[in-house]
C-alpha cells in the first residue's frame, strides 16, 4: 500500500472514530482512550530511534515531560489554543533531541542509553527547580469544561490525541519504507558498514532523534489538561519510560505495527488492572510481560506472526 | 601511465606511542590491480581504514581523483567512488541479499532493481537474492561482501582479505570474480596473505613491514626483495 493510501485509510479511521465519539456518553471511555493513544504516539516515537535505528532511549520521560512543562509555561503566559501548545512543546523536545543527539550519538549502544537516562535525571532536576511552572509543588491547570467545538473537553483531548496517533503512525510507516528507513535499518544492523557503504549515519541518527523527541514532546503537551495537576514526579514517572520501551518490544520493533499493537495491548491491560486490582500493580504487570516476551518471543508479537523475515 | 586515481603522500598513523604506519606514499592508477602484502600487524588494515576514513590520519594526505579526501567522512568517500569490503563479512543481518545491495545503491550511486539482479548474477548469487545473510555459506558471504562493495559503483575497490579461510577452488572462484571486475575498469587493491592469489592477480605489489613500505613494484621483483624475504622468512 502506498503512503498516500495508508494516510487516507488513517483519515477514514479518524472519521469513523470521531463520528462514534458522539455516541459515547460515559466520559471514562475518553480518559482510557486518551491514555491508550498517548502510548501509541510514545511507543511509535520511541521505535523510530529504538527499533528502526537500534538506539535504545531510556529518556522518554524527559522528552514527554519537557513537552508537558513547556505547555504549562506557554499556557500560563499566553493561553493559546491547545494545538499551538502541542507544536511548541514538540518543538522544544525536538530541539532537546537535536542537542542531545549531537552530544551523545557518537556513543554506541549502552553508553548512549545511559546518557539518555542521565538526560531524564537532569531535566527533572531543572523542572523541579523552575518556580514559574510550580517547581516541586507542581502546577495546576484548569481544564475547561467544554472543548472549542462543544462536547466535553476530555472528548476534545481524545480527538487531538487520536489525530496525533494516526499522524505518528503514518509518519513512522513512511519513514520505514523510505530510503531513510533503509539507511536506519543499515545503521541498526552494522553502523560501521552502513557508513562505509554511503549511509550518512550521523545525519540520519540526528534526524531519528529529532523526529522521535518531537513526537514525544507533542504527546506530552496536552498532559497538563488531562491530569489538571502536574508535578515533576508524575511527569517524569518511571512508568512512562518503562512502558514506552516495553510496548514496542512486546509488539515487535521492526515495523510500524508492532508498537501500535504493544501500546494498545499493554495500556488496556494496565487500565483494566488499575480499575480491578490497583494502580500499583501496573508496573509489575509490564515487567512480567516484558520479561516473558524477551525470553520467549524476542521479536515480539509481530515476530510471532511472521516467524521469518521481520524487516520487509 | 595515466594520472593516478589514488595518491597517498607521507601518510603516518600513530596510536599513542605506537607507530602503526610511518610515512607511506602510495599510488594507484585507474583500473590498476595492486596487491598489498605484509606480515600480520604490518599495518595493512590500518592503511585501509585510513584511506576509507574509518581512522583519521596522524599526518599526510590522501587524494582521490585530484581531490583531497583525508578530511571527508567514510560515506562521502564512498560516494566519490572509493569502496572497501571488510575482512570479516559484515552483512546487514536483518536484510535479504538483494536488500543488502540496495543500501549502497540508494546511498552511493547507481540504482534500480535490474542492476542489483545483474550484479548478483555476475557474482553468482542470483538464486540467493531473497535469502538472509545467516542462511549463506562462508563463500557466499564473501561474495555478498564484494557484491555490496561493487553496488556502490566504485572506481577504486579495496578488497581486504576477501579470500582468507577459503578453499583452493573457492579462492580461484573469487579470483576470477575480481579479475572480471577489474576488466570493467575498476582499480582494485587486493590485501591478501594467499600468495598464489596475489601473484595471479596483481600487476604490481607493495609490501608493508612494521608500518613501513619496504617494496613496491613488479610482483616478481618484490617477492625477491631482500626486505620482503627477511620479513617473511627471517634472516
Amino acid at each position: 500500500m502506498s503512503n498516500t493510501r495508508f494516510a487516507l485509510l488513517g483519515m477514514l479511521l479518524f472519521a469513523v472514530l470521531f463520528a462514534s465519539e458522539q455516541l459515547v456518553t460515559n466520559q471514562y471511555v475518553f480518559f482510557v482512550g486518551y491514555a491508550v493513544l498517548q502510548y501509541v504516539v510514545l511507543a511509535t516515537a520511541w521505535n523510530i530511534l529504538g527499533g528502526y535505528t537500534g538506539y535504545v532511549n531510556f529518556g522518554t520521560a524527559a522528552f514527554f515531560a519537557i513537552g508537558a512543562y513547556v505547555s504549562v509555561a506557554v499556557n500560563k503566559l499566553y493561553h493559546p489554543p491547545l494545538p499551538v501548545l502541542i507544536l511548541v512543546g514538540g518543538t522544544a523536545s525536538g530541539l532537546i533531541g537535536l542537542a542531545m543527539g549531537y552530544l551523545t550519538l557518537k556513543l554506541r549502544g549502552v553508553f548512549f542509553s545511559i546518557s539518555t537516562l542521565a538526560l531524564a535525571i537532569v531535566a527533572q532536576a531543572v523542572i523541579t527547580n523552575w518556580a514559574f511552572v510550580g517547581g516541586s509543588s507542581g502546577a495546576y491547570v484548569i481544564r475547561p469544561r467544554f472543548g472549542p467545538y462543544g462536547g466535553p473537553f476530555i472528548a476534545y483531548l481524545f480527538t487531538i490525541m487520536l489525530v496525533m496517533a494516526i499522524a505518528a503512525v503514518v509518519l513512522a510507516r513512511s519513514i520505514e519504507r523510505s530510503k531513510t528507513g533503509v539507511g536506519l535499518a543499515a545503521i541498526r544492523d552494522d553502523e560501521g558498514a552502513a557508513e562505509a557503504y554511503g549511509v550518512p549515519t550521523l545525519r540520519l541518527k540526528l534526524m531519528a532523534t529529532v523526529v522521535s523527541g518531537t513526537l514525544m514532546g507533542m504527546a506530552g503537551a496536552p498532559l497538563p489538561f488531562y491530569v489538571a495537576y502536574l508535578d515533576p514526579p508524575s511527569a517524569f514517572n518511571l512508568s512512562v519510560a518503562v512502558n514506552t520501551i516495553a510496548m514496542p518490544l512486546v509488539g515487535g520493533t521492526a515495523t510500524w505495527l508492532g508498537p501500535v499493537i504493544g501500546a494498545v495491548l499493554l495500556s488496556l491491560i494496565q487500565q483494566a488492572a488499575m480499575v480491578t486490582i490497583s494502580s500499583a500493580v501496573n508496573l509489575l504487570i509490564v515487567g512480567l510481560v516484558m520479561v516473558g516476551f524477551i525470553t520467549l518471543a524476542p521479536n515480539g508479537i509481530m515476530g510471532l506472526l511472521k516467524k521469518r523475515r521481520p524487516a520487509q | 601511465m595515466s594520472e593516478p586515481l589514488l595518491v597517498v603522500r607521507h601518510l603516518s598513523k600513530t596510536f599513542g606511542g605506537f607507530v602503526a604506519l610511518n610515512d607511506i606514499s602510495f599510488d594507484v592508477a585507474p583500473g590498476e590491480r595492486v596487491g598489498l602484502i605484509g606480515p600480520n600487524g604490518s599495518g595493512k588494515s590500518t592503511f585501509v581504514n585510513c584511506i576509507s576514513g574509518t581512522l583519521t590520519l596522524t599526518a599526510g594526505s590522501v587524494t582521490l581523483d585530484r581531490r583531497r579526501i583525508e578530511q571527508l567522512t567514510p560515506h562521502e568517500r564512498t560516494r566519490m567512488g572509493l569502496a572497501r569490503s571488510f575482512q570479516l563479512p559484515r552483512p546487514f543481518g536483518s536484510m535479504t541479499v538483494a536488500e543488502n545491495l540496495a543500501v549502497p545503491m540508494l546511498y552511493a550511486g547507481r540504482g534500480g532493481e535490474t542492476t542489483a539482479m545483474r550484479l548478483l548474477e555476475q557474482i553468482g548469487l542470483a538464486d540467493k537474492s531473497d535469502k538472509l545473510p545467516r542462511e549463506l555459506t562462508q563463500i557466499e558471504l564473501r561474495k555478498l561482501e564484494l557484491a555490496r562493495a561493487m553496488a556502490a559503483n566504485p572506481r577504486l575497490l579495496i578488497a581486504d582479505e576477501a579470500m582468507a579461510g577459503l578453499s583452493h577452488t573457492e579462492v580461484d572462484e573469487l579470483l576470477a570474480l575480481l579479475l572480471r571486475l577489474s576488466e570493467q575498469g575498476v582499480a582494485i587493491i587486493m590485501i591478501e596473505h594467499i600468495m598464489r592469489a596475489v601473484m595471479a592477480f596483481s600487476q604490481r605489489i607493495a609490501c608493508f613491514v612494521a608500518g613501513q613500505k619496504v617494496a613496491d613494484g613488479d610482483p616478481q621483483e618484490v617477492i625477491r626483495h631482500p626486505e620482503v624475504l627477511k620479513a617473511y622468512l627471517g634472516e
